[in-house]
């Protein structure tokens, strides 16, 4: 019922269907035959439905040990918890691309569902493209990278996942970012059938906005979830490694980030079209590329898969026609669409251009950093990397007038500003700023750090103070407060949430460059201090987990004297796969992190020690926290009305939120 | 305002972010570019004891020890490419899958004396996995053919290149 040969067949079921869904709809719109075009959210549908137990095949195979299946055989093993048995299918290269497949056909379910009240041209054509790119990579998969392939003879155990993976972090991590990868796929559609089309107008821009605000909340968390994922399994103390992986996230984040603002400007005022058409290809094109070219192993980096050269020239085949075709039509197409907002340069939308020059500037630098190296190696035969001294010194300038920017831009009227007028709202978030500068002199070292603090104050202040200005807090009775609560449009509270959170995640960065760490090798007993606290090693004992065998040590922490907690740091050795793992203990009230780590033993007898790694953070859980604002801003910016309006139903927008 | 002066506001507010944009990128790149490079090249030409560099290599089998300075523990160990054997200090826990006579990256400076101080070494997650810089080097000094299979198995890789590199 669910073996990986049904499996192997719904695949190539779904992507017939996708490409039947690619085409049909286009010829239909070309032609204008309403039922050819009707027909596309039925294909979406079913092909989605053939994807998905499809998928459901790879996961059952999983769960039931079939080792004949050579992808279980090489990721599974038959001691590994259920749980990582079902994760473990997107943990390797054919499980991920299947996953971010079914990712794509369930955008397509998504928009045929809840975009009822598209017209269905245009409905047809957005599902027309994303099934050309699902078939694309439907077919990628069935060809170079299939996830059923049998082993004769099936191996009687399996090689078991790497147990570095096998983490609740990191399960449910691949399907966020995923999503929010693949989430970019629905405004490039849009983007595409809008210059199929030769038409962008206020409507389209209020239906593209609620999918790039969602794609963005996603991955906005998966960014923050792999970042936080490193920072306590990978046990080096650090959170961001400026990896190849790493920049492939940011990069869209960035563009995104900017489509997101630009958007407004064309619902608003109908303002940046041509830009904002730009953003939507370009984001995708970067979701494309980063996830694929970083997963075939072309960018070196510690997270790739196996490389295999058919895989390579298959992915930058797609790569070149999915991303070369859709800027051929931008070239062809864009002309025709014209602006007719006006504006002056100090106004709402002079600041949201300034973001947008802004977020791409930095998303350039971050671009060249990661690929100056793997080019410089291809055209000089020199092997160079570059690294966080390089990106901090290059993007940190940038962020600074970003941040400037973003407590003044949600102040600005649209259309035109008295520039007077919009400072006297922000006196008091700049005194509550010129505060934080000074507690930022006081804590902090460094000029940088000092600057992006006192921004970050400043954003938050600002954002703060311009939601307290809207509800006439100050100006009017406590009624008529509730009453302008009530009124504001969600939007505007989710605009306020996200920039906080934003100041927040700064805050945390600035606060982790502070951060303080010892490496000491003790005996048992003995105690280090570092930074004010006293760590003292109490004990070291051995157990035996599920498919391990752990060394755990008891190390004390004391302040003035007083107990403040004791870690449990452990080194895991895997039998499997003779691997060992380290098991990082954290101890944090929110404002300072205290990590431990246990390294090896040596020695015997009385003179046994034990290299211990001790981390005091300041801010650290600051960053996944405002990362999580920034999302929930997101999410409360999607409940707004005007998102749904001339959507049938409010389900239909809730469900869109958390699509 | 009309649509001629916003369209120049735009332009220069464009230039003057990615010419700073580029400028800041130039002035990272000349200072912050980590080369590779592997233990014979070091003792051919030694880099700046204040430039960063990447040591790629093999960690010879037998040549790690560990050394005690005030309470901090230091590993020592020699990394070599068959050809030369280069002296690396780290203080710190080694990674996870750091093994003698397999292949590791150090991030640090070279000494004044000849000697590597790693702020981080660096051993990949997956233990079949060879560093690209490594398996180049590898090819070049003529250790291994790709056209005849599989890099060699570590553990054989290394006596033979410790025996050649007279260690």
């Amino acid at each position: 019922m669910f073996g990986p040969e049904q499996g192997h067949f719904a695949l190539a079921l779904a992507c017939v269907l996708a490409l039947v869904q690619f085409a049909v709809p286009l010829w239909g719109a070309s032609r204008r035959d309403a039922r050819l075009v009707g027909l596309a959210p039925y294909l979406a549908v079913s092909q989605l439905l053939a994807l998905g137990y499809s998928f459901l095949c790879l996961v059952m195979c999983a769960v039931s040990d079939d080792f004949s299946v050579q992808n279980v055989a090489a990721n599974s093993a038959v001691s590994k918890p259920l749980l990582y048995k079902i994760t473990g299918v997107w943990g390797n290269h054919e499980g991920s691309v299947l996953l971010w497949t079914l990712i794509l056909a369930v955008c397509g379910g998504a928009v045929s569902l809840f975009g009822r009240n598209l017209p269905d041209i245009l409905r047809g054509r957005v599902l027309a493209i994303l099934g050309g790119v699902s078939a694309g990579f439907q077919m990628f998969c069935l060809l170079t990278s299939d996830p059923f392939e049998r082993v004769f003879p099936a191996p009687m155990d399996g090689q078991g996942m790497n147990p570095l993976l096998q983490d609740p972090g990191l399960a449910f991590h691949p399907p966020i970012l995923y999503t929010g990868y693949v989430g970019f796929a629905v405004p490039f559609a849009f983007a595409v059938a809008a210059l199929i089309e030769g038409r962008v107008d206020a409507a389209w821009g209020r239906w593209v906005r609620p999918w790039a605000v969602a794609a963005w909340c996603f991955l906005t968390c998966g960014i923050a979830l792999g970042s936080w994922w490193s920072y306590y399994v990978l046990g080096w103390g650090g959170y961001w490694f400026w990896d190849p992986v790493e920049n492939a996230s940011l990069i869209p984040w960035l563009t995104g980030t900017a489509l997101v603002h630009s958007a407004i400007v064309v619902e608003k005022r109908e303002g940046l079209k041509i830009w904002t058409v730009l953003l939507a290809i370009a984001t995708f094109s970067f979701s494309l590329s980063g996830t694929f070219l970083v997963r075939s192993g072309i960018l070196n980096s510690v997270h790739a898969f196996a490389n295999d050269p058919a895989r390579g020239v298959f992915i930058l085949a797609l790569l070149a026609i999915v991303i070369g075709g859709s800027l051929a039509l931008f070239a062809w197409r864009a002309p025709s669409l014209t602006s007719t907002g006006l504006f002056s340069p100090v106004s709402r939308e002079g600041s949201l251009v300034l973001n947008n020059i802004l977020l791409c500037s930095i998303c350039a630098v971050v671009v060249t950093g990661t690929m100056y190296p793997p080019f410089m190696q291809l055209l000089a035969g020199r092997t160079i990397s570059v690294g966080k001294p390089f990106f901090d010194a290059a993007t940190i300038p940038l962020t600074l007038p970003l941040l400037l920017a973003m407590g003044i831009g949600t102040a600005l009227p649209w259309k035109r500003a008295q520039l007077a007028r919009t400072f006297s709202h922000l006196y008091a978030a700049a005194g509550i700023a010129a505060i934080g500068l000074a507690l930022c002199f006081w804590k902090l070292s460094g000029i940088l750090p000092i600057a992006c603090g006192a921004l970050a104050v400043w954003v938050i202040a600002a954002s703060v103070s311009d939601v307290l200005r809207r509800i006439g807090i100050g100006h009017t009775s406590a009624q008529g407060v509730w009453e302008r609560m009530k009124n504001l449009p969600r939007s505007s509270w989710g605009a306020a949430l996200a920039h906080i959170g934003a100041g927040i995640t700064i805050l945390g960065l600035c606060g982790m460059s502070q951060a303080e760490h010892a490496i000491v090798e003790v005996h048992i007993g003995e105690t280090r201090s570092l930074a004010g606290d006293d760590w003292t090693l109490l004990d070291v004992h051995n157990y035996i987990g599920p498919n391990y065998k752990a060394m755990q040590a008891d190390i004390a922490i004391r302040h003035n004297g007083k107990l403040v907690t004791i870690l449990h740091p452990e080194k895991r050795d895997f039998t499997t796969q003779s691997q060992t793992t380290t098991e990082v203990a954290i101890h944090t009230n929110f404002i300072t992190d205290l990590y431990g780590v246990v390294g090896d033993r040596h020695g015997t007898g009385k003179d046994t020690t034990y290299v211990l790694r001790l981390h005091r953070n300041p801010l650290a859980p600051w960053m996944w926290l405002g990362g999580l604002v920034m999302a929930i801003g997101g999410a409360f910016s999607l409940s707004d009305r005007r998102m749904r309006i001339g959507a049938p139903k409010r389900a239909a927008a809730r469900n869109m939120a958390r699509a | 305002m009309t649509r001629k002066t916003r369209r120049l506001w735009i332009v220069i507010a464009c230039l003057a972010c990615v010419g700073s944009a580029a400028a800041l990128t130039l002035r990272a790149f000349s200072s912050n570019i980590v080369f590779f490079m592997a233990p014979s090249q070091v003792k051919a030409s030694p880099p700046s004891p204040d430039r960063t560099i990447r040591l790629g290599g093999m960690v010879m089998a037998g040549s790690l020890h560990r050394i005690n300075e005030n309470g901090t523990p230091v590993n020592a160990f020699q990394v070599t490419d068959g050809q030369a054997a280069v002296e690396v200090h780290y203080t710190g826990i080694l990674p996870d899958l750091f093994r003698e006579g397999q292949s590791v990256v150090a991030l640090g400076t070279v000494q004044k004396d000849g000697g590597f101080t790693a702020s981080e070494v660096l051993a990949k997650h997956d233990e079949t996995y060879m560093p690209k810089e490594v398996a180049d080097e590898l090819k070049r000094t003529g250790k291994w053919d790709p056209r005849f299979g599989k890099a060699p198995d570590a553990s054989s890789w290394d006596t033979m290149t410790a025996k050649k590199a007279g260690g």
